[in-house]
């Protein structure tokens, strides 16, 4: 069995029905990116995989347990659950240190020393230990984003949620946040929501197309690039291939 | 004067317990919770603090409870005090943006945990200049206890100034006390508020221009 499994979803919201029977499936350490125009139900399907939107219809199952179940510690399986925000969602209060190591010490209740060294390692991983004792206010919006990347690895999670980790950010740091998501790969599941082509062909497994709250289709880079069998599915990458430059 | 102090850090503090357990109600509590709240911080906003001092004192001894004039104003003025705490709180909760309970919630945080080590620690910096209004309000108001025969500050005012009839002299006095007080006061908040501020939250440096 795959470590999440996502089956047939659905979700409205009042009239607007968002996503359409949703399903797919992903194994431990892959990554997967989720492509499509905005208002598709992306990040609906994001916040739907962490119960933080719970799905209408529709299961969703991590390391062989059914999340959707209302009678899960559904607590305890967003531990398992990274998500990186769009637009960072840093604990204003807390210096970057702080920001990662609090899931370890309230969540995880691991000692205090012991969560702080963690979190240094991660701010490492992250290329950010000298900005350790920054308050968010004080960081670049590249900087946060790669505190908010270490906040989620220090809980050890199968697997993190991207939701548009680089649309909120100028140009020039993108590169570094997509640099560290690069070095994630294969180590840790990533599902991406995101509109960086170049990530998407380089280093997703597969590529899933989203549109009108349905997956249109889905394929290794390569084919959908290349050869995608969808009219659609052409029309958009061509699109968006136009917009943000080949690679 | 001790009795005024009595008075306004005793109804700061359990109003602002008070106030807490109130906005948190009316925040994140379910309809019936929510409802009881509101309806609390509204129907002591829309009544007079008087008025609320005379039901606890000359009011309750009829349904069987005697409280003494300290009691009955340390009590009217607490749940006074926790009904605007309670909104001054309210406002604070609400400014901080809803990203950061997500981002709590995510990581595994239960609500309760959230609320406690996300939302008001932000809430309560952001709230503190309000409460330094709260705090030099409870101290004046203190005065009007000196009606049900609490012999705080004012009512010790008129008690010499009704032996030697010297009013002006001793209210003047009297209205010196309170306002260095409330200087004081300012001054402490002020230092406190730089202390806990964090950048990013809140009113950063406030721009006063000083004189001279």
């Amino acid at each position: 069995m795959a470590m999440l499994e996502v089956k047939n979803i659905y979700k409205s919201y009042g009239s607007c029905e968002v996503l359409k029977g949703i399903s797919f499936s992903m194994e431990k350490h892959e990554t997967k990116v989720i492509i499509g125009t905005s208002g598709t139900g992306k990040s609906t399907l994001l916040k739907c995989i962490n119960q933080l939107d719970p799905p209408d219809k529709g299961e969703v199952w991590l390391d062989g347990e059914e999340i959707t179940n209302p009678l899960i510690d559904i607590n305890k399986v967003r531990q398992k659950i990274g998500f990186v925000f769009q637009d960072f969602n840093l604990f204003n209060h807390l210096n970057a240190l702080k920001n990662v190591s609090i899931g370890l010490e309230k969540v995880k209740k691991i000692d205090k020393e012991e969560a702080r060294e963690r979190a240094f390692k991660e701010l490492e991983r992250v290329g950010l230990e000298k900005q350790a004792y920054q308050y968010p206010a004080q960081l670049s919006g590249g900087q946060k984003q790669r505190v908010s990347i270490a906040r989620a690895l220090a809980m050890d999670p199968s697997i993190i949620l991207f939701d548009e980790p680089t649309s909120a950010l100028d140009p020039e740091l993108i590169g570094d946040v997509l640099d560290v998501m690069k070095s994630l790969a294969g180590k840790v599941a990533m599902l991406v929501v995101t509109h960086e082509m170049g990530f998407a062909r380089n280093v997703a497994d597969e590529i899933i197309f989203m549109e009108g709250g349905i997956i249109v289709e889905k394929g290794p880079p390569k084919q959908m690039f290349t050869n995608p069998k969808m009219e659609r599915t052409k029309q958009f990458l061509g699109k968006i291939s136009t917009l943000y430059g080949k690679e | 004067m001790s009795i005024t102090f009595i008075l306004t850090i005793v109804s700061l503090i359990v109003g602002f317990v008070l106030g807490i357990s109130l906005s948190l109600g009316r925040v994140y509590g379910n309809k019936t919770i929510s409802f009881l709240c509101i309806s609390y911080i509204e129907l002591i906003r829309g009544t007079p603090l008087l008025v609320q001092l005379f039901i606890i004192y000359f009011g309750l001894p009829s349904i069987g409870i005697a409280l003494s004039p300290l009691n009955s104003a340390l009590l009217g003025l607490s749940l006074n005090s926790g009904a605007y705490q309670a909104e001054y709180l309210r406002g604070s909760i609400q400014a901080i943006p809803s990203g950061q309970m997500y981002a709590a919630r995510t990581l595994g945080m239960t609500k309760l945990q959230s609320i406690k080590n996300v939302i008001l620690p932000q809430a309560l910096r952001i709230s503190i200049p309000a409460w330094s209004n709260e705090l030099i309000y409870l101290f004046k108001y203190t005065s009007i206890a000196s009606i049900i025969q609490v012999s705080e500050l004012t009512k010790q005012g008129q008690l010499i100034a009704s032996r030697n009839f010297r009013y002006i002299e001793i209210f003047l006095i009297i209205a010196l006390i309170y306002i260095v007080f409330t200087f004081i006061f300012t001054e402490v908040i002020d230092r406190i508020t730089k202390k806990m501020s964090i950048p990013g939250i809140g009113i950063q440096e406030k721009v006063r221009p000083r004189l001279a």
